[in-house]
């Protein structure tokens, strides 16, 4: 009898589910539009003090740039490197991953015949499209107050390969901490982990300082700048790289391999989260459920 | 109370297992075992087992036969611990066992094929498929996605589950804000819109009032009727059985103690009646004493139990006895049966592990 009411599978089938999924959690996502305003509020917060810390130093060194950087290149970095992890922060995905684990509401996705990963993603993608259709005019306005740090805007190449890193830092981030999350399937509590993940992400991602500022630093390898060991690791890829982009930092060949790095870990880091889930679930059926 | 019968009872012949016809579940010897890692209490206990932790196999399930016909409507009993949703989550293949095999609709459950996974249902605990703060309407329009319904299908099933459960005021509402009964409902009404032909209930009715109870009994049952869906639910609720279900299967430390119908569990297993007698006063120690029986005095009400063998023959006497009223015959209530037939097979396994050692 199931036959008869099981529509043929379309080419589109899965995006149309997709599509509903989408659809479905950013209902679910609107519920929560006050929370996102006020967190957008104060993602601001700490960009001041940064600004203070840099006025310091500029004002205590006769140089008038650090590692290529002008006390405004500073400026403008902090506040694009805020748009960028607007698009790579995942807050919740792993620690959420690993409470459905946990409390045993990620068995709905071994019933029910829908992809857990796809779901997760879609989920993702509502409460970013939220986000932004809430953060959107702060965001304006705060650029449009800060514009006289800005250098001109860029070409039209430059552009587009901004935006290329932004939405792939968006689907690296989403891998990354969706592949954390997993490890939920093997350890009753990722918190700890997710917090060392989250030190290391905050010192080589570029969101403390530039990575520009590793250049002269030695690893031990004679012509080796811990500078050049970062770029090939996929963390600057989630903050620096899509701001230095857009400064000018990065460009010609350099811009076309960084892009291609960035584009070979977020490949690395989905096909790792779908084995996590695969043996993870293996796993979970062998020793729990 | 004991039992004439407590050993193994279900049957064991095979003539009858495929006596089912068309079988939709079809297990044999599905065995489960636990590691389970035992903290004993106190600080230094812990600080030891952070480096050595003392382990034992748990057997959750140990290697049960059973073939489910398509339209039978079976209901697993069983204490707490017993095995039953460790069997309920092996058939819908969240889990894999350590041994046997089991065949639900033609698919090995554990390999989670889709179109294995869009033929079945399962229905544990009250937060399962509904989104929290969204309408169950939302909820259901992803179902009809994930399972891929047919649009005209789908509003013509839920229309219909809807108004059975007599819900439809309820589908625009947050889920967060609905009771435990109302969640229950539409958490049926989810689980079916893609017309299952397998369901699993893990306790149903747990935490709902007589009325919910009942209301989600009728359901189910017209459902049940209607579809010939097979049905396999587990319960503590005789309730639920009395109201729902041909055929009891009852589990005890792994194993299946009983399997056979619900009528038959009573005509096997009780041994006495209840008579109630209500007479003219409250009765003094000298009449009580002449019954013979041991009795339950609640004022002018006398409660005993009677051997069922030697009701034709003692019933004139009492009834012959002055100042009688009224006089009832009852079976001893399922709640009663049931737990001595899981009492005294927990009596039969500390027995036998005596004997072991």
């Amino acid at each position: 009898m199931s036959e008869v009411i099981i529509r043929p599978a379309s080419p589109f089938q899965g995006l149309r589910t997709w599509w509903m999924m989408l659809k479905i959690s950013l209902e679910e996502r609107l519920v929560y539009r006050g929370d996102f305003a006020l967190g957008t509020l104060m993602r601001f917060l700490p960009i001041v003090t940064q600004v203070f810390l840099w006025t310091a130093v500029f004002g205590a060194t006769t140089k008038t740039d650090i590692a290529g950087y002008t006390r405004n290149d500073i400026v403008a970095y902090y506040l694009l490197t805020m748009l960028t992890r607007a698009f790579s922060s995942m807050p919740g995905l792993s620690t959420g991953i690993a409470r459905s684990v946990r409390d045993g509401s990620v068995k709905k996705f071994l019933v029910q015949p829908v992809d857990y990963v796809s779901f997760l993603l879609a989920a993702r993608v509502a409460h970013k499209l939220v986000y932004y259709a809430v953060a959107a005019l702060p965001f304006a306005g705060v650029f449009v107050l800060c514009r006289s740090y800005f250098p001109p805007v860029p070409d039209a190449i430059t552009i587009a390969a901004f935006v290329t890193s932004l939405v792939l830092s968006f689907l690296l981030g989403f891998f990354m901490e969706a592949t954390l999350g997993m490890l939920g399937f093997w350890f009753m509590e990722v918190s700890s982990i997710v917090f060392g993940y989250m030190l290391v992400q905050y010192l080589l991602s570029g969101h403390m300082f530039p990575i520009d500022l590793l250049d002269g630093v030695p690893t031990g390898i004679a012509g080796v700048s811990l500078a050049d060991v970062v770029h090939w690791l996929p963390f600057e890829y989630t903050a620096y790289f899509s701001s230095a982009v857009w400064l000018g930092k990065v460009h010609g060949d350099r811009l076309v391999w960084s892009l291609a790095i960035e584009a070979a870990w977020v490949v690395v880091m989905a096909v790792a989260c779908r084995i996590a889930w695969w043996r993870g679930t293996r796993r979970y059926s062998a020793f729990g459920g | 109370m004991v039992f004439p019968y407590t050993r193994r009872m279900h049957n064991s012949d095979p003539s009858a297992t495929s006596a089912i016809s068309d079988p939709v579940i079809c297990v044999e010897g599905l065995a489960k075992e636990y590691r389970v890692y035992d903290k004993p209490e106190g600080l230094a206990a812990s600080v030891r087992s952070l480096f050595h932790r003392t382990s034992r196999i748990v057997q959750a399930v140990k290697g049960v036969d059973l073939t489910v016909g398509r339209g039978e409507f079976v209901a697993l009993l069983g204490p707490n611990g017993a095995g039953k949703t460790t069997l309920l989550k092996l058939l819908s293949g969240i889990i894999t066992p350590s041994r046997g095999t089991a065949r639900v609709l033609g698919h090995v459950p554990w390999e989670r094929a889709d179109d294995f996974r869009r033929r079945f249902a399962l229905v544990m605990g009250q937060r399962n498929q509904l989104w929290w703060d969204l309408p169950a309407a939302e909820s259901f329009r992803l179902h009809q996605e994930i399972y891929r319904i047919d649009p005209v299908r789908f509003e013509r099933t839920r229309d219909e589950l809807v108004d059975m459960l007599d819900v439809r005021r309820l589908i625009l509402q947050p889920v967060r804000e609905l009771s435990l009964g109302e969640r229950m409902k539409l958490e049926l009404v989810a689980a079916l819109l893609h017309e299952p032909e397998v369901l699993f209930l893990d306790e149903p009715t747990i935490g709902l009032d007589v009325v919910a109870q009942h209301t989600i009994h009728e359901f189910l049952r017209g459902v049940q009727s209607r579809r010939r869906m097979t049905v396999v639910l587990t319960t503590h609720y005789m309730k639920d059985v009395a109201a729902l279900c041909e055929r009891v299967v009852v589990i005890t430390r792994g194993d299946i103690l009983y399997d056979g119908s619900l009528a038959e569990i009573v005509d096997r297993f009780t041994t006495h009646k209840i008579v109630t007698l209500d007479l003219d006063e409250a009765p003094n120690q000298a009449t009580i004493e002449r019954f013979g029986f041991p009795c339950e005095c609640r004022g002018p009400q006398v409660i005993m139990r009677i051997d069922r063998h030697r009701i034709a023959e003692v019933l004139p006497a009492i009834l012959g006895s002055a100042g009688v009223r009224d006089v009832s015959v009852e079976d001893v209530p399922l709640e009663e049966i049931v737990a001595e037939l899981f009492r005294s097979d927990a009596r039969d396994a500390a027995t036998a592990a005596e004997h072991a050692s």
